[in-house]
């Protein structure tokens, strides 16, 4: 796996990265966790999605659309029954990022952390698209397209993002 | 099954599952409206989707019904139409009926008046039934004759004036000469100089008053009226109007006057059942008032002169039939 950053020509030189049993599933419910849990006590935390941070990276990872918008499904659901928004808010959202990222990784070396930073301030700002487009057309509030507020927590989440990614690989089978 | 390309499978999972995932949203979310509103998104959603189908359909049979009634049922409308055209001319002529009704019956509330104005005359109501073919004499036909107690050389008149008199009688028919026929006269008088002469009839619708000296003095538009002396009127009925008057060969006026009776337009008249000489009470005055001031060239009716009635005098007056 080399560490560069290029466009794959072939499907036939992507490595499809797997994860020991439970990691997904591990993985996604901490991160739902935490993302309940953290806020309680640092409020500023909140500006990270970490659901949405494991949709990114296990889609890069697995670069398999089905599983990738399947994945996203689960995790945005989950998000939604356990905060006040109504259920396939976020689960549209991350589905479509879910997707979005399994066809992306299935065709870019996703491995190069400027990559992965750049693929997730994308991925987090196509994302507040889709969550600001389902609140106008659907619950009609007036949310605004952007904001210095969403700029900023697109570079967080970057940035932890590649941390994140970092600790993920560990998680990796060999 | 339809086989989905394995390329494609995951963009139609992706479908499925947003589309899911957008309807459990649309259950869930209660839109409100401007009115305050509260309503499920899918179910507005479910009405959006479905009223354009409904409007189209809507249109597409209003379309198809009003092509069908305006150009393929017209044997409908043109039924629809003789029928309103038929519609239309029967009332049309029950129209002309009703305004012939109603002048008919102004007619005979006039009459109805003038036979309540002299109860005691004895009188008849008749219809014209046919006119001279004639063109040289103004002769009418009666609808009552003998059997109705009508006699030769009994008056005929109408509430506006004389008519003429019967010059010949049949069992249910009458024959009338009209005051304009060349043989037709009346015994006449001026009715504000009291000036006596004959109206006679010329031929023309106008007639005129023959023996008028020239030293009397008449204006135009003087009312003339009966005399009474020819023992066939009875006295103060109109007989016309003076519209023509000259100096005529010496010594009579030429004196022409428009008669008081509608004679060309005549339907229903009077015939008075007596030839005894009555003494006509107008209209404003009462039965037993005497007669208007002695006139100053009036012989004054004799007393049982023209005794040639041949009915009893107080027939019960009857409507026209």
């Amino acid at each position: 796996m080399n560490d560069t950053f290029d466009l794959r020509s072939s499907a036939s030189h992507i490595e499809v990265h797997k994860f020991r049993g439970g990691t997904i599933l591990f993985a996604t419910v901490l991160a739902l966790f935490v993302q309940a849990f953290l806020p309680v006590y640092f409020p500023k935390v909140a500006i990270v999605d970490l659901p949405l941070l494991i949709t990114i990276y296990f889609g890069l990872s697995r670069r398999n659309p089905s599983t990738g918008l399947l994945l996203g499904c689960a995790v945005g659901s989950l998000q939604d029954l356990l905060g006040k928004t109504p259920l396939g808010f976020y689960g549209i959202a991350k589905t479509l990022i879910g997707f979005a990222a399994s066809s992306i990784g299935g065709k870019l070396d996703t491995e190069h952390p400027a990559a992965r930073f750049a693929l997730t301030a994308t991925f987090f700002a196509l994302h507040q698209g889709i969550v600001v487009l389902i609140q106008r057309l659907l619950l009609a509030h007036a949310e605004p397209w952007f904001t210095a507020r969403l700029a900023i927590a697109a570079l967080v989440n970057s940035l932890v993002g590649v941390v994140l990614y970092f600790m993920l690989d560990r998680l990796r089978r060999s | 099954m339809v086989a989905i390309p394995s390329r494609h499978r995951s963009l139609v999972l992706l479908t499925i599952v947003v589309v899911a995932q957008v309807l459990m949203l649309a259950i869930q979310i209660q839109r409100t409206n401007t009115e305050g509103e509260s309503k499920n998104l899918v179910r507005s959603w479910s009405v959006g989707l479905i009223s354009p189908f409904e409007r189209a359909g809507t249109w597409t049979v209003g379309k198809v019904r009003g092509t069908w009634r305006h150009y393929f049922a017209l044997s409908d409308a043109a039924k629809e139409n003789e029928r309103l055209k038929q519609e239309n001319d029967a009332l049309k002529l029950q129209i002309t009926q009703l305004r012939g009704k109603a002048a008919e019956a102004d007619r005979l509330a006039k009459i109805l008046n003038f036979r309540e104005s002299q109860e005691k005359v004895p009188m008849i109501g008749a219809r014209v039934i046919a006119a001279s073919p004639d063109a040289n004499s103004a002769v009418i036909y009666l609808d009552r004759g003998q059997r109705d107690g009508i006699r030769k050389n009994m008056g005929v008149i109408t509430a506006d004036g004389v008519v003429g008199k019967v010059i010949d009688s049949f069992s249910n028919t009458a024959q009338v000469l009209l005051l304009t026929d060349r043989e037709s006269g009346v015994g006449a008088m001026i009715e504000e100089s009291r000036i006596q002469s004959p109206v006679r009839g010329s031929g023309e619708p106008l007639i005129s008053m023959s023996y008028v000296s020239n030293d009397d003095e008449v204006k135009i538009g003087e009312h003339v009226v009966t005399s009474g002396t020819d023992r066939i009127f009875p006295r103060e009925l109109p007989v016309g109007t003076i519209v023509e008057v000259k100096q005529g060969p010496p010594p009579f006026k030429y004196i022409r006057l428009r008669p008081a009776a509608q004679l060309e337009k005549l339907e229903e008249v009077i015939v008075l059942l007596t030839m005894d000489p009555l003494a006509l009470k107008k209209p404003a005055q009462t039965s037993d008032a005497a007669p208007a001031s002695a006139p100053r060239n009036e012989a004054a009716p004799k007393s049982g002169a023209g005794k040639r009635t041949q009915e009893p005098a107080a027939k019960p007056a009857e409507k026209p039939r």
